[in-house]
């Protein structure tokens, strides 16, 4: 220690206390390390900067003053919110020097948001930031299957939760497959293990939904379902998810992403098991409504065939053969008709040449006029013989038509006609008596047969 | 039939009976999905008769797999 310079010389060099820099800051360093091992202060966080190491620097400040912090990797990781710039917190840590820059720092053991307190912030933090990404959505919610057969369930094998949907499961379905991911739901490793139970149901490949949650508690208790990774655990979920987390008006990220939030785990098995009961009669429904349905198509069906029965072509079956009847006879009568005519007119022109042969008597004209006479007779012979070939022809393709129209074509498919030996048709069993003798009129001959009885209604079943 | 899942089932035969009630089906088909519906409904129902309760927990074993045993629902009011 040695003193140069004129003020030096103001005081005596014995009474002069000299440090170098480094003694001074290392007694600075001392006082304030011994005087601060632990304090908390409270500022708002500005230049928050995490580096490549992980450890994070930011200063804390007021409207007065300024305080370097720094947070370390390893300290960081007990921070459940995520600091920020602008965050009014509370800061617990040792205050050091760091003598190679003559600075000083809060090494920031936690970190504390002022106001809100650390999980809710974290929570509102989190909620944002999956908001955000649209893990919400409604359109990424999937549909509840609505009769599951094999249910997963992660929760705590011991807590209430459990009892609670076993004891609705076995009330409103008893007989589904039931699989529990035991795991625990509060405390360290909690949320790892949720994750893990919703990876191994899934990993069965047959479950077909998945209920996550456990029984009521504080805001700490529930806090693993708070997690981010639970809440990724049930997006990547391929069976849907209901979460189910404490009471009513606990609600949790779980909740926000999952398919379905049930108020609590009771509840939850409500909304997967529906009630036997209700099933059972609605299945009985179905299958009374399908027999209802198909027997009033059937009666429908037998009306229209009764309606159809009571047409006059099958009570009347002989009535299509009495109307052929009637167009043979007018066609045979219009046939003779024309005939007579052509007949009639033909011998009339005759008539008339012949008289007008006589009215030319002189035997010179006559003689030479019999030429004249033979040829037109002839001529008029062809002409005639022509015109009866013609009716002739006419004739034959009507009878032809006849013959198809015929009752005898008729009779041919396999019907009858019975007559009585005076030409009535018996139409009726009523038409005969016993003893009397009728014809049978077949498609080839004929019985004679005689009535041993008469029926006035018969079996044949009523089409 | 036994393959089909009971939704599915109970979907099928809700879909015939509309179709049955609305009565717009030829008669001949009429027959054919009414005895697939009663078929159907004997399918549910037997499915429904059938379903068995079981309860089981996953657990690894010594090689770290996961298996299934059976478990016994606790009693004991705990947190």
């Amino acid at each position: 220690m040695r003193a140069e310079g004129g003020l030096a010389a103001l005081m005596p060099s014995e009474t002069r206390s000299v440090f170098t820099v480094s003694a001074l800051t290392e007694k600075l360093r001392a006082m304030l390390e011994e005087q601060f091992p632990m304090v908390w202060v409270e500022g708002e966080i500005s230049n928050f900067k995490v580096y490549g190491s992980g450890h994070a620097y930011f200063t804390l400040k007021d409207s007065g003053a300024q305080l370097r912090a720094v947070l370390f990797r390893n300290r960081m990781r007990r921070i459940r919110f995520e600091p920020g710039d602008g965050l009014h917190v509370l800061a617990m840590g040792s205050v050091e020097v760091y003598p190679q820059r003559g600075e000083y720092q809060l090494v920031v053991e936690l970190l504390e948001p002022r106001g809100l307190g650390a999980l809710q912030l974290a929570f509102e933090q989190l909620k944002a930031r999956l908001a955000a990404e649209g893990l919400f959505a409604e359109g990424r919610k999937r549909a509840l299957p609505r009769f599951p057969k094999k249910i997963g369930i992660v929760t705590s094998p011991s807590g209430a939760a459990i009892r609670d949907m076993l004891r609705v499961i076995a009330r409103r379905f008893g007989e589904l497959h039931i699989v529990l991911a035991p795991c625990r739901v509060q405390g360290e490793g909690a949320s790892e293990e949720i994750v893990r139970g919703i990876q191994d149901l899934n990993a069965q490949g047959d479950v077909d939904v998945i209920i996550v949650g456990r029984g009521g508690g504080s805001l700490e208790d529930l806090w693993a379902f708070n997690e981010e990774i639970v809440a990724r655990a049930i997006v990547g979920s391929k069976a849907p998810v209901i979460s189910a987390v404490g009471h009513e008006v606990d609600v949790t990220i779980s909740d926000y992403v999952a398919d379905l939030r049930a108020p609590t785990p009771s509840a939850a098995a409500e909304l997967v098991v529906r009630e036997k009961q209700a099933i059972v009669e609605s299945v009985a429904d179905l299958a009374h409504r399908l027999r209802g349905a198909m027997g009033r198509r059937l009666e429908h069906e037998r009306r229209r065939l009764d309606a159809l029965g009571r047409r006059r072509v099958l009570t009347d079956p002989a009535r299509p053969l009495r109307d052929l009847h009637r167009r043979v006879d007018d066609a045979r009568t219009r046939l003779h008709r024309a005939v007579d005519g052509l007949v009639g007119a033909a011998a009339h022109r005759f008539e008339l040449a012949s008289a007008g042969l006589r009215s030319a008597s002189p035997r010179v004209r006559l003689a030479r006029d019999r030429h004249r006479y033979e040829r037109l007779e002839t001529l008029l012979q062809g002409e005639f013989r022509r015109r009866l070939d013609a009716a002739r022809h006419d004739l034959r393709a009507t009878v032809g038509r006849l013959d198809s129209l015929s009752p005898l074509a008729v009779l041919a498919r396999g019907y009858s006609l019975t007559r009585t030996p005076d030409g009535r048709i018996v139409r009726r069993a009523q038409d005969a008596r016993p003893g009397d003798a009728v014809e049978v009129l077949l498609h080839e001959g004929r019985l004679d047969c005689r009535v041993t009885a008469t029926k006035e209604h018969d079996e044949r079943p009523q089409v | 039939m036994s393959d089909l899942k009971f939704e599915e089932c109970l979907a099928r035969l809700e879909a015939i009976v509309a179709a049955l009630e609305s009565g717009n089906l030829p008669l001949e088909e009429s027959l054919k999905v009414f005895e697939e519906g009663v078929a159907l409904a004997r399918h549910c129902g037997r499915y429904l008769e059938a379903a068995e309760r079981r309860i089981e927990v996953l657990a690894k074993d010594e090689g770290g797999a996961t298996t299934t045993r059976p478990f016994a629902v606790p009693t004991d009011d705990e947190p």
